[in-house]
């Protein structure tokens, strides 16, 4: 029975002759998911999300970058200024996140790999977290902005002139003196693209796989 | 003819109007009219609105050159951008100076280099500030400077524009001929200016010709320390002549030096005892001696240990001078200034301040003459005196007063003329004739300054490869150029346009200097300049130029006491120093550490003490010392002196000390 339970999820197997017959069919699915693949893993070394920080005593701006595992830029300053209104210090937002982010994606694409080899619509599971991943990332994202904006220390030097606030994680905001302006990276550019890729590799492997599946179970009823 | 320039003047300031009118139209809506409008209503001639659109910086646009111009009396040092004019800094020097700290928390160990016998001495006339060279050409890492009143010299780190080390000369207490650095800056050299006994120990007056002494130093200096190296340096004895100003050679006269002097009537005054005054002694002979130094052969003298220790201190002597070979002179017109060696190094350029014309020696000349013993004669100390007419090239009827020269890229040379109030152009020869439309050897245009002027400075003038553009007037009188503050005014410098050729060298900008009596400053171009706008690293000790490991950092602040002596670890950011509150008992030592932790461009701090004569200037990343004995017991609120943020007013903590 557990055979047979790991046999439905795995899916029926192409037989070498229609492998070699409708190849390009059984290919785009599996082609499509290794694209994907690839776009996570280069993802992984690009910025995922830009803030600028606009004021008029810094000519050049400041900047955030984040990364899947970190953030760069003007995070000492901003720090610096967000101590005025009793934001706590960036290092401590997303913590658990930058630290298992990296191991996360690599799993998502393990993951995808696995999918290519499944061909019943379980495969559609393991590939759905990767595809959710650019939103999941901007929701935590949020989550985290607006419970700094919101949780200010009320001992803070400024903490009266300044109201809870959240910044918009993509598009322009102003908080003090600062308009803030946040945008997608590159690598969260590349996720969004791998998730579409991954929604047309489903729909292909469902083109391919369907039939199969419908023929084993007619025989299975058979 | 007259007319016909002017009116080819206004064309070419229509041209530039309607340029500025152009662009200026486009972003307020203001019109050629407007202008005009506004020229009218302040008396502006073409040749004004000219000169401003030469000059006129808007904000934000960074100038093309920046100027290090010595600070005279200040003790300082002035850098200043060209052509806008407008000072950006100073830096101290040989003088404290609460703004930057220096003498006031920080530099005190600096300072007391050039103390002696911990004497304090506590203010400099800094004269001629020289930019390191390689290959005969500035390249933007290091600045001399020195102080005539007492014979010192600075070095200065270009990459924080902060003083490093001053050196007291151990032989002599007062310089003029420097600092020059030779071509790749093996060299700074310091030339004596009144001569006086080793040491300037005390000798009567009357044992001047025996006992008193002129020298030059060649202060080695090593670039990967950024210090001289005294250990590595040595003097020459030279007669008690005064020495001036000197200049290094470079490219075919490498490896020499020129030193002027004008004492060579060994004139000792004596106006008092109705004997002549040294105004008219030092300048009784029609001549004084241009010393020619081969100092590339001195070093290996030096290196042979043919040296005497005098002061501690290794000193070719005169003899040892003599019999190597090292040491010659020649006639030169009297009361020379300066001496410049021109971009080839193939001519030496000398002004007598009484003669009106300026003498031009041939380097290839001297070569000649001092290989085959040309000589006229030998002074009275036995140096060879090189036969004049053997080694003279030309000389040019420039004006009256002629001082100092500096070089264009075209084969122009400068002098001022001192007496005149003018600046002089005039053609050299040989191959740089060809860069002229004028003959060679000819005065060409004289431009009036306001007034007196000493040194002149032309963008990178006395390099291999002078860049031309800029000249600028250092004029010791300003006279009636500015409104009076009072009776004492500031000295004033004039920016001349030097990009046409011919008798176009308009003065274009006049910029009061009401802090001291700068004399030399160099012009660079300002992208050979890297410095640093925040220190490299959180906890930089500027004085080492590295990592201080004891330097208090965020998180690891405290106070701790070690019996008498109390140890701060503080932290300064925008808006706090932590700790805030320092308790201490009267008579305690107190070691006190504060770091600049920020990284942000001008978020400096500064850290004022009350009643302890304590200021200093943190720059970002900035580490400092000080110490002090808590010797005056009461509450001590101190604070952050530079306006950092917001609540740059909050920045205060409490300094307590509870009385015995």
């Amino acid at each position: 029975m557990a055979g047979s339970l790991l046999d439905r999820i795995i899916g029926p197997r192409v037989r070498s002759d229609d492998l070699a017959k409708g190849g390009l069919r059984y290919g785009v699915p599996s082609f499509l998911l290794l694209v994907a693949r690839i776009l996570i893993l280069v993802s992984l070394f690009l910025p995922y999300w830009h803030m600028d920080l606009v004021a008029p005593q810094y000519p050049d701006n400041l900047h955030l970058t984040a990364f899947v595992n970190h953030l760069t830029g003007d995070v000492a300053e901003i720090d610096g200024l967000n101590h005025y209104i009793g934001m706590r210090s960036l290092e401590e937002a997303a913590r658990i996140e930058r630290r298992i982010g990296v191991y996360l994606l690599i799993a998502l694409v393990v993951m995808l790999e696995l999918a290519s080899w499944i061909h019943s619509r379980w495969a559609v599971l393991l590939v759905l977290p990767a595809a959710l991943f650019p939103a999941t990332f901007l929701l935590d994202l949020h989550l985290w902005m607006s419970h700094f904006g919101q949780n200010l220390d009320p001992d803070a030097p400024l903490s009266s002139a300044i109201d809870p606030f959240v910044p918009p994680i993509l598009g322009s905001g102003m908080v003090g003196q600062f308009e803030t302006i946040a945008s997608a990276g590159a690598g969260l550019i590349l996720a969004t693209i791998a998730s579409v890729v991954m929604i047309a590799a489903l729909f292909f492997h469902r083109r391919a796989y369907m039939p199969l599946v419908k023929a084993a179970r007619q025989a299975e009823a058979a | 003819m007259k007319a016909h320039k002017n009116s080819k003047r206004t064309l070419i300031a229509s041209l530039v109007i309607g340029a500025v009118a152009c662009c200026g139209s486009a972003a307020f809506g203001q019109s050629m009219s407007d202008v005009q409008k506004v020229a009218k209503a302040r008396g502006l001639s073409t040749a004004d609105l000219m000169a401003a659109a030469k000059t006129f910086t808007p904000s934000g646009q960074k100038d093309e050159y920046i100027m290090f111009s010595s600070g005279g009396h200040s003790g300082q040092v002035f850098v200043i951008g060209v052509p806008s004019m407008r000072m950006l800094r100073s830096i101290a020097v040989f003088t404290p100076e609460p703004w930057q700290g220096w003498g006031y928390g920080v530099g005190e160990e600096i300072l007391a280099e050039g103390y002696v016998d911990g004497k304090e001495n506590l203010w400099g006339d800094t004269h001629h500030p020289a930019l390191s060279e390689t290959a005969g050409d500035y390249d933007g890492e290091w600045l001399f400077i020195n102080d005539k009143i007492n014979a010192r010299i600075a070095v200065i780190d270009l990459r924080d524009f902060e003083t490093k080390q001053i050196i007291k000369n151990p032989l002599t207490v007062s310089d003029h001929g420097g600092t020059f650095v030779t071509p790749n800056t093996e060299y700074v050299i310091e030339g004596g200016q009144y001569a006086v006994p080793w040491g300037f120990e005390y000798a009567p007056i009357s044992e001047y010709k025996e006992k008193y002494k002129g020298s030059v130093t060649f202060w080695k200096f090593d670039r990967k320390k950024g210090r001289v190296d005294k250990t590595r340096s040595f003097a020459m004895e030279l007669p008690p002549y005064w020495q001036d100003l000197s200049d290094a050679g470079k490219l075919v006269s490498d490896g020499f030096l020129f030193m002027n002097s004008i004492n060579t009537e060994l004139a000792v005054g004596g106006i008092q005892d109705k004997k002549p005054p040294f105004e008219a002694g030092v300048s009784k002979n029609a001549t004084d001696y241009l010393h020619i130094i081969d100092w590339k052969k001195a070093e290996r003298v030096f290196k042979a240990g043919k040296v005497e220790m005098i002061e501690d201190f290794p000193v070719i002597t005169l003899a040892t001078a003599i019999e190597e070979d090292l040491l010659h002179l020649t006639p030169e017109p009297r009361s020379p200034h300066g001496v410049d060696v021109a971009p080839k190094g193939d001519f030496i350029v000398i002004s007598g301040k009484l003669d009106p014309h300026t003498t031009i020696y041939s380097f290839e000349k001297i070569k000649r003459a001092i290989a085959s013993r040309d000589y006229s004669s030998h002074d009275e100390f036995g140096v060879p005196v090189l036969n004049f007419d053997s080694v003279v090239e030309a000389q040019v009827e420039v004006g009256l007063g002629p001082l100092h020269t500096q070089f264009g890229p075209d084969g122009y040379a400068y002098t001022s003329l001192f007496l005149d109030s003018a600046v002089a152009r005039w053609t050299l020869g040989g191959s740089y004739g060809k860069g002229t439309p004028e003959p060679d050897w000819t005065l060409v245009h004289k431009t009036p300054v306001h007034y007196n002027v000493g040194h002149i400075g032309v963008a990178e003038g006395d390099t291999v490869s002078p860049d031309g553009k800029y000249l600028i007037a250092f004029n010791k009188w300003s006279v009636d150029r500015f409104f009076p503050p009072g009776p004492l005014l500031p000295q004033n410098f004039q920016l001349i346009d030097i990009t046409e050729s011919g008798t176009k060298m308009p003065v274009i900008y006049d910029m009061p200097i009401g802090v001291g009596e700068p004399h030399y400053a160099q012009i660079i171009k300002a992208d050979k300049l890297n410095p640093w706008t925040v220190y490299p690293e959180i906890g930089w000790d500027p004085h080492t130029q590295s990592l201080d490991p004891q330097a208090p950092k965020a998180k690891m602040e405290r106070v701790e006491r070690k019996g008498d002596t109390v140890e701060v670890y503080m932290t300064a950011i925008r808006s706090h120093f932590n700790p805030e509150h320092i308790t201490v008992k009267q008579g305690d030592k107190v070691v006190w550490r504060i770091t600049n932790i920020e990284r942000s461009i001008d978020a400096t701090h500064g850290f004022a003490v009350p009643q302890y004569n304590i200021n200093l200037s943190l720059e970002p990343g900035e580490t400092a010392k000080v110490e002090f004995i808590a010797d005056m017991p009461g509450t001590f609120p101190f604070y952050c002196s530079e306006f950092c943020s917001a609540l740059h007013l909050e920045m205060v903590g409490y300094f307590m000390v509870e009385p015995k």
